[in-house]
């Protein structure tokens, strides 16, 4: 054991050395690192949270069951098409999550089989009940999360924030992590927005229209939707469109009777891109449709001549204007009084395409950057503080043997963070009191052991035997609160959200490396001693 | 050498009334505590259950009431200040999470705009939580909980035989159950820090408890004829200092996070603290007694 003592020397020598080179990226001295250090050698070094750097931590709940609903209405009217195609008089209705058909028989059982085997079809009476099957509605749900995961993705990447994470949690759940977004309420408007873009026929044939009042206050809308719910056609349904007066800033809404049936939606689109009206400089948002939405918008536009055409976002009517002619070419404008940020997010929404279903905010922990950095300042003064207290007593207490101990103790703090670095790890608030505390348990383990070698040498032992047995001795209890420590570090890592988890990796790390610091560290440092030189008497 | 204790010979084992007294309070407030908090009567945090905190750092000095006041005219609802006033920071809290969760915390700095325009402000933090990521928070603290226990339990099972086993536990248990009494009763918030704080108490009161146990098993193989209770003494008298001493490091640290470390690690740092000090006495005073319940003078001797 003795003759190795230069060769542990030179091991710790090394763990040092390789710390500072993992932790180098943290430091100002980076900067000045030659450019083939700065690409080949660890550059990432630790991450800094959420809390400390600010940022958003965003937790949506995909509404599956809505997918699954729109999923529902859309065979209901695929069947209606169907069945009236083959000239099979009956009538088709949502009822609940499902779909009644009045009355039944023999034949539309059979379409409805062969066509749509994934609902599960119930006679009651005359009438026959379609539900979707149960497999299928997880699926639906499922494949909806994805999607929006991606679309949220699509929308993130052009909105541009360095490093986010978006990632899936449990069934329905979408994490988005934005570290320092300046401006957190427009991000979270652009990822939660549905985006469903439609396109709808104003129905001005209903006798209904013409009784719709002009305009009315916003919060009117639920009041005038119940004055005329039973009144409107089956296929129609009232929306409204927002109207900014410029002058005086009074928002009112103007309801609008509509075809329920989307003529054409946002699936359909190519291209968004933010333009500047000629006349007010105003900003707007045209929009191309890819071949098919072309087509498609030339046929609308022709078989509904001096007809007004609605343009809705997400149940709002942007505009109605009439058409004036048949429009080939599929382009398009959105207008609304947008501001350039609003009009710019719009296209990037439209571009990203819609999400297959709203989103619900489950949870927002938003963070300015001010508060981070006086965090990381109290976390500096704190560990400091701590450090120094902590030095001191053990040199007051233990003397030679103290310094030792904080010789121990600066290679654990130096480890830890290079630890920390070599794994790029997330360093939180919570993190940095981890910090703090595995630095008040680091000389723990060495107390342990000096208290140990100062009973045997009470017991009359040379220095030498002394601290052989005392760190013998001492090496079970060590190892045992070390253990404890690292259990309840393990469940909290396991079960915490990202600022726990910061505190269990600083913790158990920490606690880690106090191990290999206390048993290696010192002891080489006893050894050299008590080798090298006669000691008569230990500082201890 | 400089020493805090000389060689000491205090009879813990017949101080039983400090047990009993100290032990059966701390209990008792920690029972009461599980209890309240259980029922929903405790003040939990909104990370349990469920609100949206706002954290405002004004340029000026801003009187609370005006905060108040302005909130109030605003519509807002059962609302909390708090104030952190060296740093002009204040921080409003409600425990309600309908709807939009955005919707209050829009509605907070709506209104201090509205009716405080002078006060410049930067919003430092939001944090809304809905009621299901509430009720999952809990969930999840519960399981760690049981989780921790669980580990301990086998750690201790496997490393220590069955009397010392239930020493450690209720020790254990007795310092994590004390610090929420001591919690609830200087109407402190239990949220999820203070959770990981308990665990982390869990863990490093553990530490204490095993030094002495260690000493007590040593002790017990060496010599044959002494009394349990004798030895318990005597291991205990020979540990105190160290048991103190290890106590005493990671105490500086946590007080210096307590003095230093910032608002949101305040509460964090002050059961650490509390955790050691009534970690040092349970080691002590509860975990070494609970030995002696198995009456047999020497249940534990050499195989």
């Amino acid at each position: 054991m003795k003759k190795n003592v230069f060769w542990r020397f030179l091991f710790i020598g090394a763990t040092i050395l390789i710390a500072i080179i993992f932790f180098l990226p943290n430091t100002p001295l980076f900067k000045y690192m030659p450019d083939w250090w700065q690409k080949n050698m660890p550059n990432k070094g630790i991450v800094l949270g959420l809390d400390l750097q600010g940022g958003l931590h965003l937790v949506f709940e995909v509404e599956g069951d809505k997918a699954v609903k729109t999923t529902v209405e859309r065979y209901a009217y695929l069947i209606k098409e169907g069945l009236s195609k083959k000239k099979l008089q009956t009538d088709v209705k949502m009822e609940g999550a499902g779909i009644r058909i009045t009355p039944s028989s023999q034949e539309i059982a059979n379409f409805v089989k062969e066509n749509y085997p994934v609902l599960e079809a119930t006679s009651s009476g005359q009438d026959l009940v379609l539900n979707i099957s149960s497999k299928e509605a997880e699926r639906i749900k499922d494949n909806a999360a994805d999607q929006a995961l991606e679309t949220i993705r699509n929308r993130i990447d052009q909105f541009g924030v360095a490093e986010p994470t978006i990632q899936r949690q449990g069934q329905n759940e979408i994490v988005v992590q934005l570290p320092g977004v300046k401006d957190p309420r427009r991000a979270i408007d652009l990822i939660g927005k549905t985006a469903q873009l439609e396109f709808k026929l104003v129905d001005e044939e209903s006798p209904i229209a013409a009784q719709l009042p002009q305009s009315i206050e916003p919060s009117e809308e639920q009041t005038v939707l119940q004055q005329f719910a039973d009144k409107i056609p089956a296929d129609d349904e009232i929306l409204f469109e927002r109207k900014l007066n410029r002058e005086t800033g009074v928002v009112r809404k103007a309801p609008i009777l509509l075809k329920k049936q989307a003529v054409l939606t946002g699936d359909s689109l190519s291209e968004a891109k933010v333009s500047l009206d000629s006349r007010f400089g105003e900003p707007y948002v045209s929009i191309s449709f890819n071949a098919e939405g072309a087509k498609r918008f030339e046929e609308i536009t022709g078989a509904n001549v001096k007809k007004r055409l609605a343009i809705i976002l997400d149940n709002n009517v942007y505009s109605a204007p009439v058409i004036q002619e048949k429009i080939s070419g599929g382009n398009a404008q959105i207008t609304g009084n947008f501001s350039m940020d609003e009009a710019k997010d719009l296209s990037i929404v439209l571009k990203a395409g819609a999400l297959p279903a709203p989103l619900k905010m489950l949870q927002n922990v938003t963070v300015g950057p001010t508060l981070g950095s006086d965090s990381i300042k109290a976390g500096k003064v704190a560990g400091v503080v701590g450090t120094l207290a902590v030095v001191f007593f053990m040199i007051l207490y233990y003397r030679m043997s103290g310094v030792i101990a904080d010789f121990a103790l600066v290679l654990n703090i130096v480890l830890l963070f290079g630890a920390m670095a070599s794994l790029n790890a997330t360093l939180t608030l919570p993190g940095i009191a981890g910090v703090i505390l595995a630095i008040g348990m680091a000389v723990d383990s060495n107390v342990l052991m000096f208290e140990r070698i100062r009973e045997e040498i009470r017991a009359g032992k040379p220095p030498r035997s002394a601290v052989d047995s005392g760190y013998d001795k001492a090496f079970s209890t060590i190892f045992d609160s070390h253990v404890t420590t690292l259990i309840t570090a393990a469940v909290l890592f396991q079960f915490g959200t990202g600022p726990i988890k910061g505190f269990a990796v600083t913790l158990s790390l920490g606690v880690a490396i106090n191990l290999y610091t206390a048993l290696i560290g010192t002891k080489s440092i006893f050894d050299l001693i008590t080798t090298r030189y006669k000691i008569e008497k230990l500082s201890i | 050498m400089l020493e805090i204790l000389k060689k000491t010979n205090i009879d813990f084992i017949g101080k039983k009334y400090i047990t009993v007294i100290v032990t059966g309070i701390l209990s008792i407030i920690g029972v009461i505590a599980i209890f309240q908090i259980a029922m929903g009567r405790a003040n939990m945090g909104i990370d349990f259950a469920g609100g949206t905190s706002v954290q405002l750092k004004f340029e000026q000095p801003v009187p609370l009431q005006s905060v108040r006041s302005a909130l109030e005219a605003g519509g807002i609802k059962d609302f909390e200040l708090q104030e952190i006033p060296t740093e002009n920071r204040v921080i409003i809290s409600t425990k309600k999470a309908e709807g939009d969760l955005n919707k209050i915390a829009d509605g907070i700095t709506a209104a201090l705009q509205q009716r405080l325009p002078d006060k410049k402000y930067a919003v430092d933090s939001t944090t809304a939580i809905g009621p299901k990521v509430g009720s999952k928070l809990r969930s999840d603290a519960a399981k760690a909980i049981v989780m921790a226990t669980i580990g301990i339990l086998i750690y201790i099972a496997f490393r220590f035989k069955f009397q010392f086993g239930v020493g450690a536990t209720i020790a254990t248990f007795h310092d994590v159950v004390a610090v929420l009494g001591l919690f609830y009763l200087m109407g402190k918030e239990i949220n999820l820090i203070v959770v990981s704080a308990l665990l982390t108490i869990a863990g490093y009161s553990l530490t204490d408890t095993v030094v002495v146990f260690d000493r007590i098993r040593e002790n017990l193989t060496k010599q044959a004829k002494e009394t349990l209770s004798s030895v318990i003494n005597r291991s205990v008298n020979e540990v105190l200092s160290r048991t103190i001493i290890t106590s005493l490091t990671t105490f500086l640290a946590a007080a210096a996070l307590f003095l230093f470390g910032g608002e949101v690690i305040h509460d964090f740092a002050l059961a650490i603290l509390l955790g050691i000090i009534v970690g040092t006495y349970s080691s002590i005073f509860v975990a070494s007694p609970i030995l002696l319940l198995w009456k047999k003078d020497r249940p534990f001797a050499k195989k």
